[in-house]
């Protein structure tokens, strides 16, 4: 079996769920004969028409509202938003309309649907291109927010998402779309929704992170593993709701902890992860949680970029400061 | 110079304020048992309104938005839709959803801030009222295109009123409907006012029955308080949807008779005169005078009527209620299909 990358896992994924259920529509700009912008929408079309394979025109607010329309109608679309950047404009079908559906009418009315985009920086796009703004929605009650960091967890977060009963956003990395490849076997198998990942074991600190920056932190992982500093590295993978369970019962093993994420630090759900730590086990703690984060700053153009985002380097820092914290 | 395109939007009325016809009745307005029924179902809806204001007054509701004036155009709708057609309303539609299996109860409970008030026993597809307004249409949109790719012989209904059509959702719609050729009918209730914004004031363009033009497909006017008219035009458009042949916009040109919603005072922004000469334009006067005057109606029955609508006023108002409240983890049970875990520990404090 050969190996892909993590845009061909979302392809394999929305193919396989495509084929085993009926109600599975594709919506989206550029989706249906250009295969998406990059690609991961590539083959649908021809495999599976025109009909479920829709180039919508050029309006995020629509995509959005159409594709509720679609789900109340039992339907299932996966509407694919060009960039994240662009989502904003259906941020009120997002925020006011498909988390609440299923409130608004007591259960009669739902909305099983997937928004899927590209999101986070990296990849010296223009502006708008590398927004990282997970935390709006994962403040939304009623929604998922699903991150996957790998191939295998594309693809079987992915099945997951579609085969959720309710809305679920679906961030990919951009700067991990074809960073790695692993093989992925196409049994259909989803992977859990709601549920951390633990990647590496460690008993020293725990590094919780997602998205993009799970391959700076291993890389992180693996630098301080040379100095026999052993990190648990967690991929929160789905941050609405929050698996804090994983997460405690990591910081009560090791007593430390990092939290490392692109997006701007105030707010972000670094923040969140921090305070329940503070609320549910601050005596477990050896040290403060600290944060490596993007600043509190409209991510740079391409230029800068790369002075924007965490790195290995900055979260090793971050690392030796709270091993050497003695309070 | 050379046009490349050339419009037209057509105006309908049958029926003017005195009651008098001014072209021949399409078909089904020679039935007069359909007309009566159009008429009961308007004069129903008045009641109720009327009743649900005192409510209100009597803080036995919260705030409500009164349909006083616009009946025909939701008695319309509600009497040309099939049952298992969709309807997605604007927020005074009362007369399409009470034909459409709403009950005044679930309406009532509605307005008074409980969302049991959407659950719609009797009617599964239909939209609650959106607040957000022309979101609906979107929405309706894409209910119009679960049906086209189902290949299933289905119309949507969408309401919106003359201040939403200036919202972006409501172009995304129009240009949606006209380019995927959906199954959908919008229906524009031009009140004539945005709570205190004049018409006048939403848009320059001449109509709002126009806006269909840029998607692509006809718009129409009709005269919003010719309940014959809005029928009509209702007919035709839903028969055009059904059979695959696209989306039609109907803007229903009526006046908007009463405040915007109990907490509104329209005396701040109306002109006394102009509204004293909307009241000569309503819709259950002139239908009644036709139907007196066609011999199908009288005074007994205007009287029975009355009474009829009174007794089922009350009923509903006696199982608004005695609808006991709903219980406080409701919040929690409906956010999701299943509560994920994190959020049992916040359900635990309003668990009785």
């Amino acid at each position: 079996m050969s190996e892909i990358t993590l845009v061909e896992a979302v392809n394999q994924a929305l193919a396989y769920e495509m084929q085993a259920d009926d109600n599975v529509v594709l919506l989206g700009e550029d989706i249906a004969k250009n295969g998406g912008v990059f690609r991961s929408t590539v083959g649908l079309l021809e495999r599976f028409g025109p009909q479920r394979v829709l180039d919508t025109p050029l309006a995020e607010s629509m995509i959005a509202g159409v594709s509720i329309g679609m789900a109340m109608q039992g339907l299932k679309p996966v509407a694919e938003f060009q960039f994240m950047g662009f989502m904003y404009a259906g941020m009120e079908h997002i925020i006011s309309h498909a988390s609440r559906i299923r409130n608004r009418t007591r259960g009669r009315l739902t909305c099983p649907l997937v928004f899927r985009t590209p999101y986070g920086a990296g990849i010296h796009a223009p502006e708008h291109h590398s927004e990282s703004t997970e935390a709006l929605f994962a403040h939304i009650p009623g929604l998922r927010v699903v991150i996957p960091s790998s191939p295998v967890r594309a693809y079987g977060l992915l099945l997951a998402a579609i085969r959720d009963p309710d809305p679920v956003i679906f961030l990919e990395p951009t700067r991990i779309y074809r960073l790695v490849k692993q093989t992925v076997p196409d049994n259909g198998q989803a992977l859990p929704l709601d549920k951390c990942f633990v990647l590496r074991e460690g008993s020293d600190i725990t590094l919780v992170t997602w998205g993009n920056m799970v391959y700076e932190t291993l890389k992180a992982a693996g630098q301080l593993a040379e100095q026999n500093i052993q990190a648990e590295v967690i991929d929160v993978a789905t941050i609405k709701p929050l698996d804090m369970q994983t997460i405690l019962a990591s910081v009560e093993k090791t007593g430390r902890c990092v939290i490392i994420h692109e997006a701007a630090r105030t707010c972000g759900v670094g923040a969140e992860i921090a305070a329940q730590l503070a609320e549910r086990c601050l005596l477990c703690l050896m040290a403060p949680v600290k944060r490596v984060t993007g600043y509190d700053t409209i991510v740079p153009y391409a230029k800068m970029e790369k002075h924007y985002l965490p790195t290995a380097e900055k979260i090793i820092k971050a690392v030796e400061d709270v091993l050497s914290y003695e309070g | 110079m050379t046009i490349v395109a050339k419009f037209e939007i057509p105006y309908l009325r049958f029926l003017d304020s005195e009651g008098k016809i001014n072209k021949p009745l399409p078909h089904f307005a020679k039935n007069s048992r359909d007309l009566i029924s159009l008429y009961r179902t308007m004069v129903l809806t008045r009641t109720f309104d009327a009743k649900a204001i005192n409510l209100q007054r009597t803080g036995k509701l919260g705030t409500y938005p009164s349909s006083l004036g616009q009946e025909a155009i939701s008695t319309a709708i509600g009497a040309a839709m099939q049952p298992n057609d969709v309807f997605c309303p604007a927020y005074r539609e009362y007369a399409a959803q009470l034909q459409r299996g709403v009950t005044m109860a679930e309406i009532l409970a509605y307005w008074s801030g409980d969302e049991r008030g959407n659950q719609f026993a009797a009617n599964p597809e239909d939209l609650p009222i959106y607040v957000p307004l022309a979101t609906q249409c979107l929405h309706a949109a894409g209910i119009a295109s679960a049906f086209k790719l189902r290949n299933q012989p289905r119309v949507v209904i969408v309401v919106c009123g003359d201040g939403a059509t200036s919202r972006g959702d409501f172009y995304e719609a129009i240009n949606l409907a006209g380019v995927w050729q959906l199954p959908i009918v919008f229906v524009v209730n031009n009140n004539q006012w945005a709570i205190s914004v004049p018409r006048t004031a939403q848009t320059n363009a001449a109509t709002l029955a126009q806006k269909a033009i840029a998607g692509g497909f006809a718009g129409e006017q009709v005269d919003g308080n010719d309940v014959i008219a809005v029928k009509y035009a209702l007919d035709n458009a839903i028969a055009k949807a059904r059979a695959g042949s696209g989306p039609s916009l109907i803007e229903a040109i009526t006046y908007r008779l009463c405040d915007h919603t109990t907490a509104d005072d329209a005396k701040r922004y109306w002109d006394p005169q102009t509204v004293e000469q909307a009241w000569q334009e309503e819709p259950i006067k002139r239908l009644r005078q036709y139907l007196i005057k066609n011999k199908h109606w009288d005074e007994t029955q205007e009287a029975h009527l009355q009474v009829e609508c009174n007794q089922q006023i009350e009923q509903a108002v006696t199982e608004y209620m005695n609808l006991p409240p709903a219980k406080l983890t409701d919040m929690f049970d409906y956010l999701y299909a299943s509560l994920p875990a994190i959020y049992l520990e916040q359900r635990r404090e309003v668990e009785i």
